[in-house]
């Protein structure tokens, strides 16, 4: 992986669609190195702006997130040019696997907690930008750590946040069907005691919008059908 | 439960969602006798839904006379009628159901409501051989990454606003290019960015596995009136921010759903470019890249004969009273129970 900055004992774990993933040793501590590969499908312009343009904002919103109250991992070293970050490795369970594994009354608690991340994150500006269980670690002192913030923002709109929760329910509804919806209904419980009613209603009000807007509804009350 | 698996008669599919009228006809082993398509081509501007359900109802006849012919078989010949129910433009569909609905009760066979977007992925796989892809469906009213996941084909991202295809055809008609006949809109912003010597950066919108486009047509328009760029370039930065966008997004589900194999279907799917950056992703993650012909990648009545022979042969039939038209239809909606017990 070109330079690994006095890393050792790499370990490629992930190949995801964006980035490559190793663990590592770096002066005696166990890491992440998150790389973001060139993509040759893409033209070298577009290219490079968006794996420098995320490379930036990933570290600076996942430091945001912890000053707002949602553990992430903690950001040792950033090399814009290379699209390369060093952070630490959080030990735990992606939620994605542990939801299937555990009784319904501790899923619900997790999505519970969840929602009140994501409600600590919207009061303070900040969009994930892409909100699943894959993205979410429960450590091993139960925790839970939110990564993969490369396609978050900074912003208090109403609509940012409609989008960033509906996202978190597609995710839940392709990943997660048969339980979906008492998921999403906890954690929608969280992001109110959070964000309070009133702004969480205004939230929940324009996710019906976004998805009346689009192409989501069952069927559209239509005039004249035939 | 047992299906039933019947090898002879044939079905007969109505395409109608959108400015295409087609009729195709199949056999149940899969064999397209007869394909044939009449597009509404409007005289300036988009699709009106009521002029382009006008166009069909005006060639309905002939078109169904054309399938019969072409195919060499006699109405008697049918086992089943197909048609698209959903989703789509209302007036369209009601035409189209309306022609279905006639044909089924005059020969006294049953009647088989069939969704747009599965049969865009059933002909695919038809076409293509794939057995269980992941779908990049890319069209001027759709934009949905699928794949089949316990019972039904599950959408991991789509468009929030507007479809790639509508994207790429208002930017064309805003550029005032006009096609030939029989030549899409985005053929021509093919060939003109095929000319271009720059790219102007455009904003690109991903949320997690979905798209918005609304906001990079809007700012391509805006460098058009500005007068400042050639058209040339301007069509290459829209593609490729386009294309890059769902590019990136099947390979994020790509990577998720860890599917073997990646079908590219649509009307947009003809375009080579964005082929060439699907196969590539499909290659980096050792699956493999099938595109789906033209002829079946365009909307088209053999897709929804096909279809209708799945169902058909798993007891599932559409009484007429069912058979009203679901304008927004969704793709996930569905149960395919055709399809094998295969999960991720």
């Amino acid at each position: 992986m070109g330079r690994t900055y006095d890393a050792v004992n790499l370990k490629l774990i992930k190949k995801g669609a964006e980035a490559w993933i190793y663990l590592a040793e770096w002066h005696g501590r166990e890491v992440v190195i998150k790389r973001r590969l060139p993509k040759s499908y893409r033209i070298p312009e577009l290219d490079e702006q968006i794996r420098i343009h995320r490379t930036i904002r990933e570290p600076q919103l996942m430091h945001e997130a912890k000053k707002a109250g949602v553990p992430t991992p903690t950001i040792y070293f950033v090399d814009v040019k290379e699209a390369t970050i060093i952070m630490e490795r959080v030990e735990g369970e992606q939620v994605k696997l542990l939801l299937d594994l555990i009784p319904d009354e501790e899923k619900l608690k997790i999505c519970y907690e969840i929602g009140m991340l994501i409600g600590k994150l919207h009061r303070n500006g900040i969009i994930h930008g892409d909100l699943t269980t894959s993205n979410m670690i429960q450590n091993l002192y139960g925790k839970i750590f939110f990564i993969d913030f490369g396609l978050g923002e900074k912003t208090h709109e109403v609509e940012a946040r409609g989008v960033d929760l509906h996202l978190m329910r597609r995710a839940l509804n392709s990943s997660h069907f048969s339980y979906a919806k008492e998921c999403f209904d906890a954690i929608i419980k969280g992001y109110s005691n959070v964000l309070g009613d009133a702004a969480a209603g205004e939230v929940m009000e324009k996710i019906k919008e976004i998805e009346r807007r689009g192409r989501y509804v069952t069927e559209r009350k239509s005039k004249n059908q035939a | 439960m047992k299906q039933r698996i019947k090898n002879e008669g044939y079905c007969l599919g109505i395409e109608s969602t959108a400015d295409d009228f087609s009729v195709g006809i199949v056999s149940f082993n899969g064999e397209i006798l007869a394909n044939i398509i009449s597009a509404y081509v409007p005289p300036e501007g988009g699709i009106h839904p009521r002029e382009a359900a006008r166009h069909h109802a005006e060639v309905a006849d002939a078109v169904l006379k054309e399938a019969f012919e072409k195919a060499g078989i006699k109405p008697q010949d049918l086992m089943v009628v197909a048609f698209a129910q959903g989703p789509g433009l209302g007036p369209c569909l009601r035409t189209g159901a309306t022609v279905a609905r006639a044909l089924a009760s005059y020969l006294r066979v049953p009647l088989v409501g069939v969704n747009h977007c599965v049969a865009h992925i059933e002909i695919g796989k038809l076409k293509t051989g794939a057995k269980d892809p992941l779908t990049l469906y890319v069209s001027g009213g759709n934009t949905i990454v699928s794949a089949f996941n316990s019972g039904r084909y599950r959408v991991f991202g789509e468009t929030l606003d507007i479809a790639l295809g509508n994207c790429l055809d208002v930017f064309a008609r805003e550029a005032g290019l006009r096609p030939k006949p029989g030549e899409p809109l985005g053929a021509l912003v093919e060939k003109l960015a095929a000319k271009a010597k720059i790219f102007i950066p455009l904003p690109y919108t991903v949320k997690g596995m979905d798209l918005s486009f609304s906001g990079l047509l809007t700012a391509a328009v805006s460098l058009l009136k500005s007068g400042k760029y050639h058209v040339e370039d301007i069509c290459y930065s829209l593609q490729e921010t386009a294309f890059a966008m769902v590019t990136e997004v099947t390979e994020r589900a790509l990577a998720h759903t860890e599917k073997r194999e990646v079908l590219l279907t649509g009307g947009v799917a003809a375009n080579r470019r964005l082929q060439e950056m699907v196969e590539c992703i499909a290659k980096e993650h050792e699956a493999r890249f099938c595109a789906v012909p033209s002829a079946f990648a365009i909307d088209n009545g053999a897709m929804i004969a096909w279809t209708g022979t799945l169902a058909f042969n798993h007891g599932l039939t559409t009484p007429i009273e069912e058979s009203y038209v679901k304008l927004r239809w969704r793709l996930e909606e569905v149960e395919v129970p055709w399809v094998g017990r295969m999960t991720q």
